[in-house]
């Protein structure tokens, strides 16, 4: 479970998050939602530990985040896995090279230890015969799910997903949605997805933190979602259109 | 101000660096890969530069010493001396910064707005280490290595053009090229090139971490990194000389 408490962050005196406080549980599929700008992505990078926020406590599971040593950090990151909106697959590796990197990087596995991981995260996001391409030789959606595999290559805890649709076709945003849904579930881990597409949040989202001009204005789950009562909430809704 | 705000930014980086490596196994692979990389590619393009460069030194000093009374073996020590002192090391290595620098800025900061080194922080990895130290070690290799090709191959040019030219027999090249020779020169020489190849792989890796925005950034990051590098080398190979030979 991640808590955050009274997070706020500025960038040159501007505020950009406002006393944000949210809790995401374990073994579901958290959306934080919310228009371009809003201060979801500097949220997301202050719980991974790429901001560090002015103010608030990010608590993993009992574990300040912001008060950890350099090297307690570096372990609380091993648990977590990220999906990045572009991917951020290394360009240099191969797709399975990719995904076998945090394994050769913080384990002492063999190599067929290491391989075999591998070929069982790039079956379970339904990539095959794809281990020897390049990133550059492969769709938007293969990226997507090899990115996946690559963030649940450690049995992460904790799962984000940095809009994990933009830029797919609905059939591939569909599969990726699933992917994070079954993932989530089936390895209870606590996903967090940031995201503006009101399909998914309705399709998987169990829990959703709505984010407006950097203050979250909403929590709550999807069957709340229609009759929330925040006029931003609902006129983000119905521009959806979906 | 924003200079020292930079210089501070530049050490902090370099603090970053010298941590020891997540992986001593991953180091070591991409330090020999970064070391087959530098020096293969940059040999043929440093032999060229140095064979001309040693050419074009005997037709200079070979012109402005003949009908003089100063006997025609010197040019042969002029040669080595000036190409071992200063051409060989400080061309070279602005020639490097151009090569090598702007690759290593352009490949960190494609890794940087790719999110790639995102990535590996979120990963747990020390990023600055990861992809900048290989690099900045590997060059301390590569470059003087390179720089050491360079002195042989400058006074072949200068043989080569000798043959050609007709200023002076290539036996009387050679004759001066052994001449008084001073082992010191050699030091020097080397002690540039490792200066010049720490400045040109910090100053490109920093450029290209610091990098933020797009394919324009990343362009800006590499001139940047170039512009910087090269006067660095200008201005430590004039304090160096200063230092060592004075």
């Amino acid at each position: 479970m991640i808590v955050l408490k009274n997070i706020s962050k500025s960038f040159d005196g501007r505020p950009v998050l406002k006393e944000v406080s949210a809790t995401f549980e374990k073994g579901k599929c958290s959306f934080v939602i919310g228009a371009s700008g809003g201060g979801k992505s500097v949220l997301m990078k202050s719980m991974v530990g790429l901001i560090t926020p002015d103010s608030g406590v990010i608590d993993f599971d009992g574990r300040d985040f912001l008060q950890l040593e350099y090297s307690e950090k570096k372990e609380l990151r091993q648990e977590i896995g990220m999906l990045f909106q572009g991917g951020a697959l290394f360009d240099s590796l191969s797709v399975e090279d990719n995904v076998a990197f945090p394994l050769q990087m913080f384990t002492e596995k063999s190599k067929s230890e290491i391989q075999e991981r591998v070929n069982f995260c790039l079956n379970r996001v339904k990539l095959d015969k794809v281990n020897k391409l390049f990133p550059s030789n492969i769709s938007g959606g293969m990226k997507k799910r090899v990115g996946i595999a690559r963030a649940i290559a450690m049995n992460p805890k904790y799962l984000f997903c940095d809009e994990p649709n933009s830029g797919l076709d609905p059939l591939t945003s569909r599969v990726i949605d699933e992917l994070i849904v079954e993932i989530t579930e089936e390895y209870s881990i606590t996903t967090i997805i940031n995201s503006h597409d009101i399909k998914s949040v309705f399709d998987m989202g169990d829990h959703i933190v709505f984010i407006y001009q950097g203050q979250q204005l909403w929590e709550g789950n999807k069957s709340a979602l229609g009759n929330s009562g925040v006029a931003e909430l609902e006129a983000f809704i119905a521009a959806s259109k979906f | 101000m924003k200079f020292l705000t930079r210089f501070g930014l530049y050490l902090l980086f370099l603090y970053a660096c010298f941590r020891k490596p997540d992986k001593w196994r991953m180091f070591w692979k991409a330090f020999f890969n970064e070391i087959y990389k530098m020096g293969n590619d940059s040999f043929p393009i440093v032999g060229i530069i140095s064979i001309f460069i040693g050419a074009v030194t005997v037709i200079q000093f070979g012109s402005q010493l003949q009908g003089s009374l100063v006997p025609m073996t010197i040019l042969g020590r002029i040669v080595r001396d000036a190409n071992i002192l200063e051409f060989s090391p400080t061309i070279v290595a602005l020639v490097m910064a151009g090569k090598i620098g702007s690759n290593i800025a352009s490949e960190i900061g494609t890794m940087k707005v790719s999110e790639q080194i995102d990535a590996l922080e979120i990963m747990g990895v020390n990023a600055a280490s990861y992809v900048a130290l290989p690099k900045i070690l590997a060059s301390l290799f590569a470059i003087p290595a390179l720089v050491i090709c360079s002195m042989f191959l400058s006074n072949i040019g200068g043989a080569i053009s000798c043959f050609f030219s007709e200023m002076v027999t290539v036996d009387t090249y050679i004759q001066g090229l052994r001449m008084d020779f001073n082992g010191f020169f050699v030091t020097h020489a080397l002690t540039k090139a490792f200066v010049s190849s720490f400045l040109i792989s910090t100053i490109s890796a920093y450029n290209g971490y610091r990098t933020e925005g797009g394919a324009l950034e990343v362009g800006a990051a590499s001139t940047m990194a170039v512009v910087q590098s090269c006067l660095a080398i200008i201005f430590f190979d004039y304090i160096l000389t200063q230092l060592m030979l004075y």
